[in-house]
């Protein structure tokens, strides 16, 4: 074996992370790390890259016994990470993010001829052949997370782990990043993968361990297993029924919202939308493709040059947020690490911080209104956490998204916008919030849902938008709704463009 | 987390402080009364504590915001200009102390704005009230100390009321009023919250802007106390040396007391106990009678052994050793 982990065990306070787990990864496989939000994947992987230090457990690689004390420790070892969120520095050519603190040197200073010569050559290795000049950041996000296997996969070479590296690639951009991953196994490399995707998890990998809460369930090739039996080993039950792709009614909804001509050069070209009562607007598109930026003008973050919002009774105000909120918009945003949690604050504050604020701070929550919004909707959510009282930022990634999702929910918007709610969370969970927006817009609320995963577009909208080069291209309503026709138009087909 | 468990390393430090001062001056507990007034080196630490306690007071709610003053010693000399000022020049001493009030919320605001419209960071915004504002009060002063004799002002920096000094009647009554104002209201989840993640609060709905104006106002109304004081005690405004790099006493007693420089979490009554721990030491070493050429060189050494005692670090170590030094049940986590 090439990295053997014996009876691994993690103790934060009031939670058991990880409890006796044992993971074997061969040299030339690629082993999908599987579980619940919260079930400890991001656990172990820091305990194996040193961000943490275990509390029990061996961890050997090629026979001898390793303890890394920081990242940097590992590396040297050869334990190379790649996380979600692209940790390079976007504003620093290629170039310098590939060889960063390794330069080849002359006399003393940064050889950058030498210095590009082999970044070139190193990249040319998973068939990217881009000017490394250029600065990382104007390339697209499968490019830059190319460029960080690279770098880690240079530095380290012997095991890389990629936790949820998909998670903000379009279908394409997987399959380009996948080619490397698989070429990269083929040269011997041991391969931790964590994702929710199980459909990835089936196309990529060999094997799969399986944790929940913290414990080891079972190692099997992923050969081996289905769907079904994947599921129950992640959840401990049968998911009663998981979101697929079933067309909505179509019917037509009374119209509550109203915005012309919303748009800003350079930025979105200018769009009307009518938003229904109850009425679920799914917005699709590639990366870039305009999507987050017709959110963000929607809610009053971005102004519009022009154009006008409306309701039944009159004009409303979008200025800035919280305008937008007085008028009964919410917006839980796409990253929820730099625009969604307060990472110091408990669960509870996270969780009451939009009531509070709109309630103004002369009126404070009591506190045992808070504390019971807050059970609330760890109930609901299902958030995995040992009270109520933990600081958000110690929650695990999944968990963190529900919780800021519960922030919103709490304050009860009639027009609530989700930019990629279900990115991170797992499967259950997933149908869980999909559930729950069906029970809300059942209720009259009506919600515009921004989301990468088509099917999940297919499963809650009754419309979609399809958007290309920040142009609104297409609509799709009804029984049109359907991952083909939304697909199509997405890439450009002008035929379901039409 | 309660307060007394959040305020136990300080209060912790402030009793090892008192018995190591005590060694070297066996009186320094020992109160007497004398005319109405207690008296003694204690009373005298709760006295000479007061602009360093009032400071702290704002200075808590700013660096909570992951903020910094650097401008409230600057402050201290504008306004005590401005009161001894307006009081020679016969207004009152009401309305002097108006003026002088007003002039700290100006400069406050004047902050604030450079912070949370213009957009500058912190240090750098109240680096510049700091290098002009003694300027400003030098113009006020034309150069000159200012000095009057208003017995009610002067009562202010050294009268006594129910036995106590008047100072310390101030740091108490701002202390009190402004954290019951932060802790009863929702503004104290709100600084925090603004302080930790700005953008993700602002999208919240919270109005962080006026929020952080608003807590630099604040930062800018006690320094104007702290200068009112510092006037009132000496009869007189001296706009070179009133206030003289407190703001870094201020800082460093808010850090005492536990606040992270980083924003978020904030304990106004810890920083308190940090201003009197700053205090305790300054008024022990003069005490003890150690050559006043030591005076620099010893505070810093408390303090540094002070807080490296605090750090998350050594606090975690410890937490380990005392672990490690104990039978531990194995927890079950809640699923
Ligand atoms: N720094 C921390 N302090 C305290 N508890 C933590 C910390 N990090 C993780 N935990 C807890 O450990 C458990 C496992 O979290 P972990 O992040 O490993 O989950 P995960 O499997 O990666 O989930 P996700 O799919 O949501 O990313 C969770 O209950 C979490 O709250
Ligand atoms: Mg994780």
């Amino acid at each position: 074996m090439l990295l053997s982990i014996r009876s691994l065990t993690k103790v934060f306070p009031g939670t058991l992370a990880l409890d006796g787990v044992d993971l074997d990864i061969a040299a030339g496989e690629i082993h999908a790390l599987l579980g619940e939000n919260g079930a400890g994947k991001s656990t172990l992987i820091k305990c194996l890259t040193g961000a943490y230090q275990r509390d029990g457990g061996a961890i050997t690689l090629d026979g001898a016994p390793i303890d890394p004390k920081s990242t940097g420790q590992a590396q040297e070892l050869g334990i190379g990470t790649v996380y979600q969120e692209v940790n390079l520095l976007p504003n620093l050519p290629v170039a310098q993010n590939l060889m960063f603190g390794r330069e080849p040197r002359r006399f003393g200073l940064i050889d950058s001829r030498r210095t590009r010569a082999e970044a070139e050559a190193m990249l040319r290795q998973y068939g990217l052949g881009i000017d490394v000049g250029r600065d990382l950041g104007t390339y697209s996000v499968a490019i830059q997370q190319i460029v960080a296997i690279a770098r880690a996969v240079s530095l380290s070479g012997k095991v890389l782990i990629l936790d949820e590296p998909t998670a903000s690639l379009d279908r394409r951009e997987v399959e380009m990043v996948f080619d490397v991953v698989r070429d990269l196994r083929d040269r011997g490399l041991g391969i931790i993968f964590v994702s929710h995707f199980l459909d990835q998890v089936f196309e990529l990998t060999d094997r799969v361990t399986i944790l929940r809460n913290g414990r080891k369930i079972v190692t099997e090739r992923t050969a081996n297993l289905d769907r079904m039996s994947l599921i129950e080993h992640m959840l401990g039950r049968a998911l009663e029924h998981e979101v697929t792709g079933t067309a909505t009614d179509g019917e037509i909804k009374a119209p509550m919202l109203q915005f012309d001509g919303i748009g800003r050069a350079g930025v979105i070209q200018p769009f009307d939308l009518t938003v229904g009562q109850g009425e679920v607007v799914g917005l699709a598109g590639l990366l870039g493709s305009g999507r987050t930026e017709t959110a963000e003008m929607l809610f009053g973050l971005r102004q519009s040059q022009d154009g006008q919002a409306r309701d039944a009774d009159g004009p409303l105000d979008l200025r800035n947020p919280r305008a937008a909120i007085g008028a009964g918009f919410g917006f839980a945003p796409e990253d929820r690490k730099t625009d969604g949690i307060v990472a110091s604050l408990s669960i509870r504050e996270n969780i009451i911080l939009g009531l509070q604020a709109r309630r103004g701070w002369s009126r404070p929550i009591p506190r045992a209104e808070q504390n019971r919004l807050a059970d609330d909707y760890i109930r609901k959510l299902d958030i995995r956490t040992s009270d109520r009282e933990k600081p958000i930022g110690e929650l695990s990634g999944g968990n963190q998204q529900k919780a800021v999702l519960a922030r919103w929910l709490a304050m009860n918007p009639r027009f609530l916008i989700l930019d990629e709610p279900t990115r991170g969370i797992d499967v259950g969970a997933h149908a869980e919030i999909l559930r729950l927006i069906e029970d809300l817009t059942a209720q009259g609320m009506s919600v515009l849902i921004i989301s990468s995963e088509i099917d999940e577009l297919v499963a809650v909208a009754d419309r979609v938008i399809v958007l290309r080069d920040r142009r609104h291209v297409a609509e799709l309503t009804g029984a049109e709704v359907t991952g083909d026709r939304i697909m199509r138009a997405i890439a450009a087909d002008d035929e379901a463009a039409a | 987390m309660t307060l007394l468990t959040r305020i136990a390393p300080q209060l912790i430090a402030l009793a090892a402080l008192i018995a190591l001062v005590s060694l070297f001056f066996p009186g320094f507990l020992a109160v007497d009364v004398s005319g109405g007034r207690l008296v003694g080196p204690v009373i005298d630490v709760l006295k000479r504590g007061a602009p360093v306690a009032l400071l702290a007071v704002g200075m808590t709610l700013v660096i909570a915001t992951r903020g910094i003053d650097l401008s409230v010693g600057a402050i201290m000399a504008i306004c005590g200009a401005a009161a001894a000022l307006s009081i020679s020049s016969g207004l009152g001493l009401v309305p002097a102390l108006l003026v002088a009030l007003a002039a700290g919320a100006v400069a406050g605001l004047w902050n604030g704005v450079l912070v949370a419209v213009v957009g500058i960071q912190p240090f750098v915004a109240t680096l510049i009230l700091m290098t002009m504002g003694r300027g400003v009060a030098q113009l006020i002063t034309e150069g000159r100390i200012l000095t009057f004799s208003d017995p009610g002002f002067a009562w202010l920096g050294s009268g006594v009321l129910l036995g106590l000094p008047v100072p310390t009647w101030i740091w108490i009554l701002t202390a009190a009023a402004v954290g019951l104002a932060v802790r009863r209201t929702a503004l104290g989840l709100l600084i925090e919250s603004v302080g930790v993640n700005r953008r993700a609060s602002a999208l919240a709905g919270v109005n962080a802007t006026l929020l952080l104006i608003a807590v630099y106002v604040l930062s800018g109304l006690c320094a104007a106390l702290a200068g009112i004081v510092e006037t009132a005690d000496i009869r007189g405004a001296d706009a070179n040396n009133a206030g003289l790099w407190l703001e870094l006493d201020a800082i460093l007693a808010v850090v005492i007391g536990g606040n992270s420089l980083m924003g978020g979490r904030f304990s106004i009554v810890a920083s308190i106990l940090g201003a009197l721990i700053i205090q305790t030491i300054g008024t022990g070493i003069l005490l003890a009678g150690f050559p006043s050429e030591y005076n620099l060189v010893i505070k810093a050494a408390l303090v540094l052994i002070i807080l490296v005692l605090q750090s998350p670090r050594i606090a975690a170590e410890w937490n380990l050793w005392r672990e490690s030094h104990r039978v531990q049940p194995r927890e079950r986590r809640r699923t």
